[in-house]
């Protein structure tokens, strides 16, 4: 199978479906880039180049830049896809949803139940999420919870090449609105990506390792992180089981209960602040559903309860780190 | 209404030398920014302000440390126009202990209350409500400050934008807001982005007093700057001030601009305030070139030391990662 970046299968998987279905569109800031210049459009494909020569296939129909403007971006789009277009809306860093969050989670996300089940939104929010960057405070955060707790949002973060394109062709054809979270830190890693197109489904998580110790779940750029230390006390004999439940909404309970029934133990790896977020929604599910099976207290390992910080050291400790996920999985195996 | 000039003619050679100093502050310290990033000394990015350091230093020239300016993502320029610690500077976009903001903030968001800096601001159109704000304190506790919103030409399109300069108009605030049109916003074009015929003309619109001068003339901008400050301290109405300016460089340190011919960017790095500005006052022989050479060379050992102080100071202390969260807890 051909190796493609994480960028380029997303690419891909855009690309291929605005081939298949005209109602696909792109909008956003820089999405081609260079409109009115003098070098002229087309030559920036998105900040992070996901979106290169889209614009020179489709057209300034198809991929449509926009002033800096989240709102009316956001706005446009669930507006778009109301009425029959399938708009693909890219906010730049998932942190600037704060512009815009009203069109998100009152308007898109409600649309449907509000009017009794007659609307359809086909809307994909493309974003941007992660620390490690050195980007500071408002362009650093890992905002999934936030999104994960509205109603009718679809919430995805792939966490390798191979789900990213068939996550997003499964996002565009999809009829509801669906958040789509990118790693920065992953667009250069590469997988192994069919060249056709192919879905892969929502609510359905991925066991990267099996193991009859430890559960180890995580999403996005941390489920690397969980696999990495994984493989690390696989040396020493530890099994660690690893899963990416890959959408946090729908969120795969079966597989994760299902483990945990068998290990008895649970690490749970989430790059957000503590509270109120999807480690303490994961923790939930399992005290509720797996109480009897768990042989020690549930760890959760996640970033502290305070905004990301620029100097690179105190980023470092603020991203849940090997160190901290190994020291997390030894403490429930100790107990 | 004087022209640039005259106005030349009316200040002091001491106003003239600080203004000189800090747009040569500015550019040489941006030069220096480059320089380090290159280097893998500035993590994250950095968006320089070289090109546009008539626009700041002017806006700021008659401003006190007791006025407020609320920046942008491109705000090292607004820090040093508005009297920051140029080694306080340096040490945070290396994110250092002893920088402006302990290391936690970066390049991005600079602030200083002490010199009325409420910060760089990595969201666009982040700072005209805040700068509304300000505005509102300085009315109440009516002390006479008047409160700047910098934006970018790309910022003058956000919702944001258009909020704060109606709520300024309706609560009747000394707010100004400078939109810096740098003909970029990133890598689309003004001209593309900016529905309206100007980004002033738009602002006269939602009932403001707006005025477009050139930007890289330091003694246009003062003189438009002189006319908001009227309307502000005397009436303590809002204005809108677009400064014409061009952007040398790429959006951020590194951006290799496909989207800008060779031309256009020769055509752009040829506007340079400070040719201009010591053009002006040399020509009128209020200055002279050696005394603009002396203050040059005293810059450049300031930068010196600054960047010296910051590639050799430590990071912020791990235990310093979860203080600052709230005032108590
Ligand atoms: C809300 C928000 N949207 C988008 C961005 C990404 N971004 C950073 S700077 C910038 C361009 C700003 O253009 P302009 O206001 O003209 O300022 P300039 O960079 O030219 O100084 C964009 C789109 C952001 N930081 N915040
Ligand atoms: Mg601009």
């Amino acid at each position: 199978m051909p190796k493609k970046s994480y960028r380029q299968a997303i690419n891909e998987a855009i690309r291929q479906e605005m081939r298949r279905d005209p109602n696909v569109i792109v909008l956003g800031e820089d999405v081609a880039g260079g409109q009115g210049s003098s070098g002229g459009p087309g030559k920036v494909g998105s900040v992070f180049g996901v979106l290169a020569g889209l614009y020179d296939e489709f057209g300034a129909d198809r991929v449509l830049d926009t002033p800096i403007t989240e709102s009316a971006i956001i706005g446009t789009a669930g507006g778009a896809a109301m009425t029959g277009l399938r708009p693909i809306a890219e906010i730049m860093f998932a942190d600037f949803v704060g512009v815009c969050f009203d069109q998100i989670y009152n308007q898109a996300a409600k649309f449907r139940y509000m009017f009794g089940g007659r609307a359809k939104t086909p809307l994909v929010i493309r974003t941007t999420i992660g620390a490690g960057f050195r980007a500071g405070a408002q362009h650093s955060q890992t905002l999934h919870p936030l999104f994960t707790m509205v109603p009718g949002l679809k919430v995805v973060m792939p966490a390798n090449a191979y789900d990213a394109k068939g996550l997003m062709i499964e996002a565009i054809r999809d009829d509801d609105p669906v958040v789509f979270l990118e790693s920065k830190l992953l667009y250069d890693s590469d997988g192994e990506v069919p060249d056709e197109p192919y879905r892969v489904p929502f609510g359905e998580a991925n066991v990267l390792r099996e193991g009859k110790d430890v559960t180890v779940i995580g999403t996005g750029f941390m489920v690397a992180r969980a696999a990495q230390v994984a493989a690390e006390l696989a040396k020493s004999g530890i099994q660690c089981e690893v899963i990416d439940p890959r959408t946090t909404s729908p969120f795969d309970e079966d597989t994760l209960i299902e483990s945990v029934q068998k290990t008895g133990r649970l690490v749970v790896v989430d790059e957000s602040p503590p509270r109120c977020g999807l480690a303490a929604d994961i923790s939930s599910i399992v005290a509720e559903k797996a109480f009897k099976a768990l042989k020690a207290p549930i760890r959760k390992v996640t970033c502290p309860h305070t905004p990301v910080p620029f100097a690179p050291n105190l980023e470092d400790e603020y991203m849940p780190n090997p160190r901290r996920i190994e020291a997390a999985i030894r403490e429930v195996l100790a107990a | 209404m004087a022209d640039g000039a005259s106005q030349a003619l009316q200040m002091s050679r001491d106003e003239l030398r600080r203004a000189y100093r800090r747009m040569k502050t500015i550019r040489m310290f941006e030069e220096r920014v480059e320089k380090e990033f290159a280097a893998g000394n500035i993590p994250g990015f950095a968006h320089v302000y070289i090109g546009q350091e008539a626009s700041g230093v002017g806006v700021c020239h008659d401003l006190t440390d007791e006025d407020y300016i609320g920046s942008t993502h491109r705000g090292h320029g607004h820090c040093i126009a508005k009297g920051c610690d140029v080694k306080g500077m340096m040490l945070e976009i290396m994110g250092k202990a002893g920088g402006l903001c302990h290391g936690k903030g970066g390049s991005m968001h600079i602030a200083d209350l002490s010199k009325g800096m409420l910060g760089a601001n990595a969201i666009v159109g982040g700072s005209p409500p805040i700068a509304v704000g300000a505005a509102l304190t300085a009315k109440m506790r009516k002390n006479g400050r008047v409160s700047v919103a910098f934006s970018g030409d790309g910022a003058s399109n956000q919702g944001t934008t258009f909020e704060a300069m109606n709520m300024a108009v309706v609560l009747k605030v000394p707010a100004i807001f400078v939109f810096e049109n740098n003909g970029y916003g990133e890598h689309t074009a003004a001209s593309y982005a900016v529905g309206a015929p100007s980004i002033a003309e738009r602002a006269r619109s939602f009932g403001l007093m707006a005025d477009c001068v050139d930007g890289s003339d330091f003694f246009a901008v003062v003189d438009g700057m002189r006319r908001a400050l009227d309307r502000a301290r005397s009436e303590g109405l809002p204005y809108a001030l677009e400064t014409t300016c061009t952007r040398h460089l790429g959006h951020f340190v590194g951006d290799p601009q496909p989207y800008r011919t060779p031309d256009e960017l020769a055509a752009a790095r040829a506007v340079d305030p400070i040719k201009n500005f010591r053009a002006r006052v040399t020509d009128v022989k209020l200055l002279d070139l050696a005394e603009l050479d002396g203050i040059d060379a005293e810059i450049a050992a300031e930068i010196e030391d600054a960047a010296q102080a910051a590639l050799a100071a430590p990071f912020p202390d791990l235990s310093t990662l979860e203080t600052d969260v709230y005032s108590r807890y």
